[in-house]
């Protein structure tokens, strides 16, 4: 199960990094280093079965029945990745240690930056493609969390948003692409996908599913037309874009090339849609990268094309390209690292990023120099550093691709006149920085930075070396497995030497150096031709300009929908719910009334009809007299109890009736706040459409219920009843499914008071309301003290309540009772003594800190669910016994009753948070309350 | 008696529904907890009409009702509850923030001016 580690430690570790910086400021930095070391080490055992040709799968069911497994894969190229990524990783978080100024938060740095590690990890390692995705959406979500890092600069908020907006609507298009993909296959996994090529490429929706998942991976990898995100995400410090721009969030994107590379490629749309998006990359980006004055920005447009490069190789669809590719996937991830890293060190000393003002550096940091010389030779394609060795691999391909079609020279020009660009640009990058005169006008004087800040370079520039003059004893094996990984079978021959005697690669390459030279040299010219077309091709507008029409868009929607008038959206809401209903029931040729048999009805229930209509008119006709309106509307909720009661649920009646008095009472308290009147101010017409608007609704309603119950159903009701005592232990089978059957559903229940509870908490702290002065008629607000009989009955009448509160929850299991009808009588009694006998009384007998009530209930049950866990049941399994107690006899004791005192709990805290603060209020409401001439006091 | 039911159904949300259209939180707070009854209520008789046969399983009982929608509609009673409470609070909240009880859009009515007066005296004073 190591898999499954390697990609969970960087995710607790990011916790754990970001919780370590409150105990200074590099203890994140060692965390952070720590738990990508951690993470390594757990891939350790599993590195050598890929060599042996073994593709390892690991998984854990999930949610088996829509085929999602925590299923993990390790094989060659899922191995080249995970060592990428945790390899250069681990150098960036040396590189930002001492790259981060004083005034950032180291912690929230690293936290993110393992968050995107353990999500980048996800992706590379994932045998499942929903599991895949889940980790691709949430390394978009983290590198957007990583470029606006500097959260008070604007361009870094765009610029992060941009990223967002892109890779997560490609992600989106992916997801529709991979549910394709999943559907023709019938599995999600990696393995069986992989293994049904032409099954895929034979499908009608091959085409549609393919557009999908190359959007997802273009978005990523920031392939033209989607390229633009990702100068602007430069506004990232630079150690983010030394690691999400040469080994991880870009390369996502070609990764999900490589792994459904033998699975997808071989067609016709595959060559045309993927080599078309990847030469005009290479074009643009090299291009672009030439012109900028951006040291930073130079990289991310050579970033762009070197992309393109490597998704032309899978273009190509030929074995030996996708060998190119994944060869040039290790050589850019090590010289583009080791670039942004120089470029970060020259930013850090210099104060700035602009090539106009940053010349000849050499002279102060010659050893920098010497590094990122080496860098940019390699980004070139010098012969002896690495980027060689992949170059002349990528223009053989590009030679023998184009010699069985038309127009054969067309595409090695095109490759070609790129080359002389990446050579003009590596040129710029050492020439402009290092050499060409002073520096212009630096905030700072530069100099060598710290010498651990220099280690990551060297390791990454000794690499591009080693493997540039030795590639058979340094990168062959590792090349090899990868791309035995992506083709999911044995690689052709290719022969790794420098020197293959002269070939049209070799003479591409040495027209490309000796092109980018001279065009370097007569660079001027073309500067000038630059700056006069820039803005002709910025996708960046066209991006602004589509998201400001869909805001635009959703604005004017809102605020057709929304006047900021309840009513009207009520009115719109009711009348929709009609309209459906009406054509849902037109549309239908069922009879209104079913063949159920009736009921007869007796005198008592037409009585209670009677009263129940009559007091729910008056409470409309009324409802201007707010208080008159609000008494009789508790005599409603009475009568609705009696409803239950006739119809065999004396849990509902006790709940309701419970109920009914909490919520009197909360609105009798919230009304003294209120006017004591509503004015008429809706027009005749007004309330006639309204009549007519509630009638309709009325007799929809009452026709619903009509065909309802007269027509016959099945109910799985057979099972909890049969189930109940023998399953559950508890012979009230409503509060056994309470408790027991679908006491997950109680939980979350359980969970919406409490969090009703706290907002209203949160929304009456320091809230002030002016109370009354006066009556509804006028008459002056009564100071009066609170009764002295009815305060000496409820503090009598107390331990009582509280007793029969007791009473109803122990029983509850058995008989009418439960959590949360004992809950609200325990509440009705406490808040019966806030009423007689005042605030100030009661709360120097009481505590009025409620949180951890409500808290303890929470954990409660949710402890009870998870006990079940520990022995091996599913969550919230319920377990229980009889004991003999001697005198009382046999009782029952069962895990159920511990849950339901979680749910008596959070109701008791919930209510009473509710009404006391309340209560609170009205007592800062009148803090000049006339006590003096409160002749009853004492 | 499934006449019954309906009709009581049928007047609840009718009443529900024309107080949850007036201009005034006080009013609409008051329909929305009529339309809750009417949706309690008819959850509960989902389970159709059963009558003197509670599901607590006895020796002595002739049969029993559904208790799944009982089961369902008690919790569905406490939520309503703190549905209720919060919408009150909300109420509160707008009239603290907005000195008006209005949820019709029109800011500028303001409260009743026979109430509105004596409390802005207060207000400032």
């Amino acid at each position: 199960m190591n898999l499954l580690f390697v990609v969970l430690i960087p995710f607790i570790g990011a916790g754990l990094a970001a919780w370590v910086s409150r105990f200074g400021r590099l203890q994140s930095a060692w965390m952070a280093g720590g738990v990508a070391l951690a993470s390594l080490i757990a891939l350790a055992p599993s590195v050598t079965a890929p060599f042996l040709g073994e593709t390892l799968v690991q998984r854990i069911p999930w949610i088996p029945a829509l085929g999602l497994d925590l299923a993990f894969r390790l094989d060659g190229l899922g191995l080249l990745f995970a060592l990428m990524i945790l390899g250069i990783g681990l150098l960036v978080i040396l590189y930002a240690r001492y790259y981060l100024a004083e005034r950032d938060c180291m912690g929230r740095f690293y936290g993110y930056l393992l968050l995107f590690m353990g999500s980048m990890l996800g992706i590379v390692l994932s045998e499942n493609l929903i599991l895949l995705l889940m980790f691709w959406e949430l390394t978009s979500l983290s590198s957007f969390l990583l470029i606006s890092y500097w959260q008070h600069r604007e361009d870094a908020r765009t610029g992060a948003r941009m990223a967002l907006a892109v890779t997560g609507l490609g992600g989106l298009a992916m997801l529709g692409g991979f549910v394709l993909l999943g559907e023709m296959v019938g599995s999600y996994d990696l393995s069986v996908v992989l293994a049904s090529g032409d099954l895929i490429r034979s499908d009608p929706l091959y085409t549609p599913m393919l557009v999908l998942i190359l959007l997802g991976a273009f978005t990523k990898s920031a392939q033209f037309p989607f390229h633009f995100w990702l100068p602007h995400a430069m506004a990232a410090p630079t150690p983010v874009s030394a690691y999400l721009h040469s080994a991880t969030l870009v390369k996502a994107g070609v990764f999900l090339l490589a792994r459904l590379f033998p699975v997808l490629s071989g067609t016709t749309e595959w060559s045309v849609l993927v080599m078309g998006a990847g030469l005009s990359t290479l074009l643009i980006g090299a291009y672009f990268a030439l012109f900028k004055h951006d040291l930073k920005g130079l990289l991310a447009y050579s970033t762009i094309s070197h992309l393109g490069l490597i998704t032309l190789l899978f273009g190509i669809g030929t074995p030996l390209a996708a060998v190119a590719g994944v060869f040039h996937i290790i050589n850019h991830a090590t010289f583009k690292a080791s670039l942004f890293m120089a470029a970060g060190i020259i930013d850090h000393e210099c104060g700035t990023r602009d090539m106009r003002r940053i010349n000849g550096l050499w002279r102060y940091m010659p050893y920098t120099g010497t590094l990122a010389m080496v860098a940019a030779a390699a980004m070139a394609g010098v012969p002896l550093f690495n980027g060689f060795l992949s170059k002349e691999m990528f223009f053989g391909e590009t030679v023998t691709f184009s010699a069985n079609h038309t127009w054969e020279w067309l595409l090695p020009s095109a490759v070609v006149v790129a080359g002389i660009f990446a050579v003009a640009y590596s040129l710029r990058f050492i020439h402009d920085v290092f050499f060409n005169g002073d520096p212009v006008d630096l905030p700072k004087t530069p100099h060598e930075p710290p010498r651990w800040m220099k280690v990551p370079v060297e390791i990454l520039v000794a690499i591009c070396l080693l493997v540039g003059m030795l590639p058979a004893f340094t990168v062959a094996p590792l090349l090899s497995v990868a791309a035995t990984g992506v083709l999911q079978s044995a690689p052709p021959d290719y022969d790794l030497a420098i020197w293959h005697g002269v070939n049209a690669a070799l003479i591409m390459s040495i027209a490309a150096s000796v092109g980018g030279i001279l065009l370097y040299v007569g660079r001027r010219p073309l500067f000038n031709l630059a700056t006069k077309l820039e803005g002709l091709l910025d996708a960046r507008a066209v991006f602004d300009w589509l998201l400001k029409g869909l805001l635009a868009l959703a604005g004017a929607v809102t605020r057709t929908l929304d006047t900021g008038s309840l009513q009207r959206m009520l009115l719109v809401f009711i009348l929709s719910a009609l309209t459906l209903g009406t054509v849902g029931f037109l549309g239908g040729d069922a009879p209104l009334t079913g063949d159920h048999d009736l009921l007869p009805a007796d005198a008592v229930s037409l009585l209670v009809t009677i009263a129940l209509i009559t007091v729910a008119l008056w409470t409309v006709i009324l409802h201007r007299r707010r208080l008159t309106a609000l008494i009789v509307m508790g005599a409603l909720g009475l009568l609705v109890s009696l409803i239950f009661v006739k119809f065999s649920a004396p849990d509902l009646a006790l709940t309701q009736l419970s109920v009914e008095v909490v919520t009197i009472v909360l609105l009798l308290l919230a009304l003294y706040f209120l006017p004591q009147h509503s004015p008429s101010e809706s027009s005749r017409a007004r309330r006639i459409r309204d009549i007519g608007v509630a009638g309709l609704a009325g007799g929809g309603a009452a026709a619903l219920t009509w065909s309802v119950l007269t027509r016959p159903y099945e109910s799985i009701a057979d099972f909890f009843l049969e189930n109940s005592v023998p399953g559950g232990g508890g012979a009230n089978v409503v509060n056994v499914i309470l408790v027991d059957f679908r006491g997950f559903d109680t939980l979350g229940e359980i969970s919406v008071l409490a969090l009703a509870g706290l907002g209203i908490y949160a929304m009456l702290k320091d809230l002030r309301l002016p109370g009354p002065t006066c009556d509804a008629r006028g008459r002056p607000w009564n100071w009066d003290m609170h009764p002295t009989i009815m305060a000496a009955l409820t503090r009598l009448l107390l331990p009582l309540a509280l007793l029969v509160s007791a009473f109803i929850f122990l029983r509850g299991h058995n008989l009418p009772g439960g959590g949360f009808i004992a809950g609200l009588i325990t509440a009705i009694a406490l808040i019966m003594q806030y009423l007689a006998n005042g605030v100030e009384w009661t709360h120097s007998r009481m505590t009025s800190n409620l949180h951890p009530v409500i808290g303890a209930g929470l954990m409660i049950g949710l402890l009870t669910g998870l006990a079940s866990l520990v022995f091996g049941y599913p969550f919230l399994t319920s377990a229980f016994t009889h004991v003999h107690w001697p005198v009382i006899g046999d009782f029952e004791l069962a895990s159920a009753i511990a849950f339901d005192l979680g749910v008596y709990l959070v109701v008791v805290g919930a209510t009473l948070l509710i009404l006391v603060h309340l209560g609170l209020m009205h007592h800062a409401s009148h803090p000049d309350e006339p006590e003096p001439s409160a002749p009853n006091h004492a | 008696m499934e006449a019954l039911i309906a009709l009581i159904i049928g007047v609840l949300t009718a009443c529900g529904v024309y107080l949850a259209l007036r201009a005034r939180t006080f009013p609409v707070v008051i329909g929305l907890t009529l339309l809750s009854y009417a949706v309690n209520l008819f959850l509960f008789v989902t389970g159709r009409l059963t009558v003197g046969q509670p599901a607590v399983i006895s020796d002595q009982a002739v049969g029993y009702t559904d208790p799944l929608p009982q089961a369902l509609v008690l919790t569905a009673i406490v939520i309503s509850f703190g549905m209720t409470a919060f919408i009150i609070m909300l109420a509160l909240k707008a009239r603290a923030e907005l000195g008006t009880d209005q949820v019709d859009g029109r800011l500028d009515g303001g409260d009743a001016p026979n109430e509105r007066g004596p409390e802005r005296g207060r207000q400032h004073g």
